[in-house]
């Protein structure tokens, strides 16, 4: 009884304690001082040890994000809300600044631009592009092999008849696929700016005529249309500086072949809320589409087919008399 | 000449991978580059060599004498448990860089089955502490060719124009049975001899 149940049992345990001994005894002797934030930070993530993020294991992550090699977004399963608990240990303002999202510069999808030749190479985009810029007669916009997609590790680019798509929900603006598409056409933006200006053809009108059905012919109009000095043309294309820009479409609605993107239907209008207007006329000298009428003193009205939403009265009214909606 | 045969069969006759099928997690785990590849192979023989000499220790001089031979299988992964924390442990101390370059592989291989595997068959085979630690090693470099060479066509794979169904797992799969197979040529090189 005893030989076949305690020696086992008392060898074994034996072992272990020994090896438990010789285990705590090697911690203290060997113990190497880290950076308490490596510790901190892989306390928090995940621990599967999955590799996604692209470096060998959490440890390595920790050690990385800790010493600013790696963004806090990185770790692909804990998403964004790892990203806030690592935003607190390390110290960035993760919540402060507005969601970036990326988006992609180009609408040559299948039914805009056409195909100057059958590309049967590697689904990669580095390789096409360097067969003649891509099979696409664009030669600035996407092609639509997808590197970008492979890159993300979130799920949130397709391929979307011919052109690469962000899904803004499911972005968290990692950057990867800025890193890898090889025509520079992914850019990170607010994710409250509406308007985009859809297209990064450098040529002359002309010629992206001829590339595309949809694409920016420097024309300028947009440049004239926008009462906030945020749009302007460099290189014969058109590009919003988000700093400047309040949504308020002009350009989109002045652009002539539509390269300009947004849904009007987002479009908000001011509304003066009567009970709170002292009629200050703050509002109507700061519109710059003359869309607010009103004497001194008296209340004041948005005339809703000249407003376009651009949120400026609102910004202003010292009696937070303005509702946009 | 013994323990030439017996490294030349653990690294092609008999090897781990492709013949005995033991250490197939981190060979089709590990293998998607060869950097990665290389380290794991690295620290998988780094420790099957020590892991093979402490463990026929503990079987000759602990379990033998107790009359507990049956026990083999517990105290060995305890053994290789322990042996591995430890030396992560001293490794980390002593040289940074060669944490830096076994890093995560050392701690991923205590429960490796080839790991148990070159242990246990060293006592079956009845070697001596010599032939235990070139069997061990040797089946380390077995690992380490097969994952390097495994790794370098999953490289290529990547590129390669893989039916949609087939893409990512199931070609590595395919691939690696085929990797297999032509291991198979090796056996009965030492027919005569051993």
């Amino acid at each position: 009884m005893f030989n076949s149940i305690g020696l086992p049992v008392i060898v074994l345990g034996g072992m272990a304690v020994f090896f438990g001994i010789v285990l705590a005894y090697a911690s203290k002797k060997f113990a190497v001082e880290v950076n308490p934030k490596v510790t901190e930070i892989r306390d928090v993530l995940p621990g599967a040890n999955c590799g996604g993020c692209g470096f060998a294991g959490c440890d390595a992550l920790a050690e990385a994000i800790a010493s600013g090699n790696a963004p806090i977004s990185q770790c692909p399963v804990g998403g964004s809300e790892l990203a806030a608990k690592l935003a607190v240990i390390m110290g960035v303002e993760a919540g402060s600044e507005e969601r970036q999202v990326a988006r992609v510069i180009c609408c040559g999808d299948s039914n805009n631009a056409a195909e100057k030749y059958e590309y049967q190479g590697i689904k990669d985009c580095k390789a096409a592009e360097m067969l003649a810029g891509g099979s696409k007669s664009c030669r600035y916009g996407c092609t639509g092999l997808g590197t970008c997609v492979r890159e993300c590790p979130f799920d949130a680019i397709h391929i979307v008849n011919g052109i690469a798509v962000v899904d803004e929900e499911k972005c968290t603006a990692c950057k990867k696929c800025i890193a890898v598409c090889p025509k520079g056409i992914i850019e990170l933006v607010p994710v409250s700016k509406k308007v985009r200006v859809l297209c990064r053809n450098q040529d002359k009108g002309k010629a992206t005529m001829q590339a595309c059905k949809i694409g920016c012919i420097a024309c300028q109009k947009c440049v004239k249309a926008c009462k906030f000095d945020a749009i302007k043309v460099e290189n014969n294309v058109a590009r919003i500086d988000y700093s400047k820009c309040v949504n308020c479409m002009m350009c989109a609605e002045v652009c002539p072949t539509k390269t300009i993107y947004a849904n009007f239907a987002d479009r908000k209008k001011a509304f003066i809320i009567e009970d709170k207007c002292i009629g200050c006329t703050i509002c109507s000298k700061n519109c710059n589409f003359e869309a607010i009428e009103g004497e001194l003193k008296g209340k004041h009205k948005v005339l809703d087919d000249k407003c376009v939403g651009c949120g400026q009265c609102f910004a202003k009214c010292p009696k937070d008399a303005i509702e946009m909606k | 000449m013994k323990l030439g045969l017996i490294i030349i069969s653990a690294i092609f006759i008999n090897n781990f991978v492709l013949s005995q099928f033991l250490g197939i997690c981190p060979f089709l785990g590990v293998s998607k580059k060869i950097d990665t590849a290389v380290g794991m192979s690295i620290a998988v023989t780094f420790v099957m060599g020590l892991a093979s000499v402490i463990c026929w220790a503990v079987q000759i001089f602990v379990l033998d004498p107790m009359g507990i031979g049956y026990m083999q299988t517990i105290a060995f992964i305890l053994v290789i448990a322990g042996l591995v924390q430890f030396v992560e442990m001293v490794v980390k101390k002593t040289s940074p860089t060669l944490y830096q370059a076994l890093g995560i592989y050392l701690p991923l291989i205590t429960t490796n089955c080839a790991v148990l595997g070159v242990a246990i068959l060293n006592i079956d085979k009845s070697y001596n502490l010599i032939e235990s630690l070139i069997n061990g090693v040797g089946a380390g470099l077995g690992f380490s060719l097969a994952i390097v060479l495994f790794a370098g066509v999953r490289e290529r794979l990547e590129l390669a124009p893989i039916p949609k169904a087939l893409e990512g797992f199931p070609i590595a799969m395919i691939a690696a049975s085929l990797f297999s197979i032509a291991f198979l040529g090796f056996s009965g090189l030492f027919s005569g001899l051993l």
